[in-house]
């Protein structure tokens, strides 16, 4: 979706700043938020892409103005009504008022480190080949999905090279809708900085984004 | 994506809207685990992990490895997952790496513009600004003036090369090493790798 969260080239926002002393977290709150959405995404059922559709999800205005573990609360919050795991009137009474609905496994102490230590690989075996091979001129198709893609919106439209072909991976597009993981090859591709911004840009730079082969045709220059 | 105005609970003092999200955080939590669906003490080791245990230092030593281990150097730029994992780093955010060199000639610096991916196994959870508006809108299109921000500037025939990490794959950059380090064990190398330095935004400390 072209939403608050596809930040890339916009303007306004004023200088990066960092914080004296970097805390991980700045509340107890967040801590707790950051603990339940990664506990939760086992009982819960649901993907990266469809956790990362949530957290974008949202008028842009209140993304922006929200803080980052705020955002991954709200998500949270909507991905287990949707499913009907946890209620409004649960929330607001702070307690169970409701029947837990049968979940496939929660997380145990136990399985804590085992479960980040396997993490969630998204490279699949294929015996498709790929379209494109190193060094090919392509271009990010125009493309507008109201949906999650990853194809950020400063590189549709413009022309790139192929620097790596990455391997056949989950398709993020497809994956959040619960379509399926549809996996499909993926490709680093360059962009010079000159062919994103025009005369704006630094010819000195360039810019890469990891696009699956959906995002991309050939291109003839 | 604003900035992060709220205290610790124990020094809260305004009735702002933040504090409305920790009661809310706490309800939720209270109802998750009546319902059985989290168990607390997973929670509490979820924390202690990324807050005390999965940090930058990790990402340190592979660098220092790097730069004193030839042969460490090589398996890493060929297929950094595995060579990280040698050291026992892996997992969660780290499942497919990519290590990038930074040379003379070419800057590497890693952003991402949709959301917030970064390599977890190696450098922890990211920084507040790293996650922030400003440095996700202006990375791809002005990085000088972003590395300026960090009190960065690169001779002007440095070319620079941003990743925007728009899939599962995750990027650590390998800073150039130091001179006048030679002989140096890794220990005291990885003193000198800075988170920043392996985002990117930064150049290694130099002795």
């Amino acid at each position: 979706m072209n939403g608050g969260q596809d930040l890339g080239g916009m303007h306004g926002f004023g200088p990066v700043v960092a914080e004296p002393n970097e805390p991980v977290f700045h509340a107890e709150w967040e801590r707790r938020a950051f603990a339940l959405t990664l506990a939760m995404g086992m009982p819960g059922g649901w993907n990266i892409d469809m956790s990362r559709f949530a957290r974008e999800n949202r008028p842009p205005g209140e993304y922006l103005a929200m803080s980052y573990y705020q955002i991954w609360f709200a998500a949270l919050e909507s991905m287990m009504k949707e499913r009907g795991l946890v209620a409004d009137d649960e929330i607001d009474a702070g307690h169970s008022l409701h029947p837990p609905k049968p979940v496939k496994r929660v997380l145990s102490p136990d399985d804590v480190l085992k479960v980040l230590h396997r993490g969630g690989p998204t490279e699949r075996e294929t015996n498709t080949r790929p379209a494109f091979k190193s060094g090919d001129r392509v271009r990010a198709r125009t493309i507008n999905p109201p949906t999650h893609t990853r194809l950020p919106r400063y590189v549709r439209g413009h022309v790139g090279t192929i620097e790596r072909v990455i391997g056949c991976h989950v398709f993020p597009d497809s994956n959040a809708t619960g379509a399926g993981e549809n996996p499909q090859w993926l490709y680093t591709v360059r962009f010079d900085g000159r062919e994103l911004w025009g005369p704006d840009g630094d010819p000195s730079a360039t810019v890469s984004v990891d696009a699956w082969e959906p995002y991309l045709e050939r291109a003839e220059k | 994506m604003s900035g992060h105005h709220d205290h610790d609970h124990h020094h809260d003092h305004d009735h702002s809207e933040l504090t409305e999200t920790q009661l809310r955080v706490r309800a939720l939590e209270t109802v998750l685990t009546e319902k059985g669906y989290v168990d607390p003490a997973a929670l509490d080791l979820l924390i202690e992990t990324y807050e005390t245990k999965v940090g930058p230092r990790n990402g340190a030593r592979v660098v220092a490895k790097a730069w004193a281990d030839p042969a460490y150097r090589a398996r890493l730029f060929k297929d950094a997952t595995p060579a990280i994992a040698e050291l026992g780093y892996a997992g969660r955010q780290g499942e497919h790496i990519v290590a990038l060199e930074n040379t003379a000639a070419q800057h590497n610096m890693v952003v991402c513009t949709l959301c917030s991916c970064y390599p977890w196994p190696v450098l922890g959870l990211p920084p507040v600004w790293y996650k922030s508006a400003p440095y996700r809108s202006r990375a791809v299109s002005d990085p000088r003036g972003v590395l300026k921000d960090f009190g960065v500037t690169l001779p002007a025939d440095t070319k620079i090369r941003v990743w925007d990490s728009t899939a599962e794959i995750r990027y650590l950059v390998i800073p150039m090493r130091p001179a006048g380090t030679d002989g140096w064990s890794e220990e005291k190398l990885a003193d000198l790798v800075t988170r920043d330095s392996m985002i990117g935004t930064g150049l290694a400390k130099s002795p």
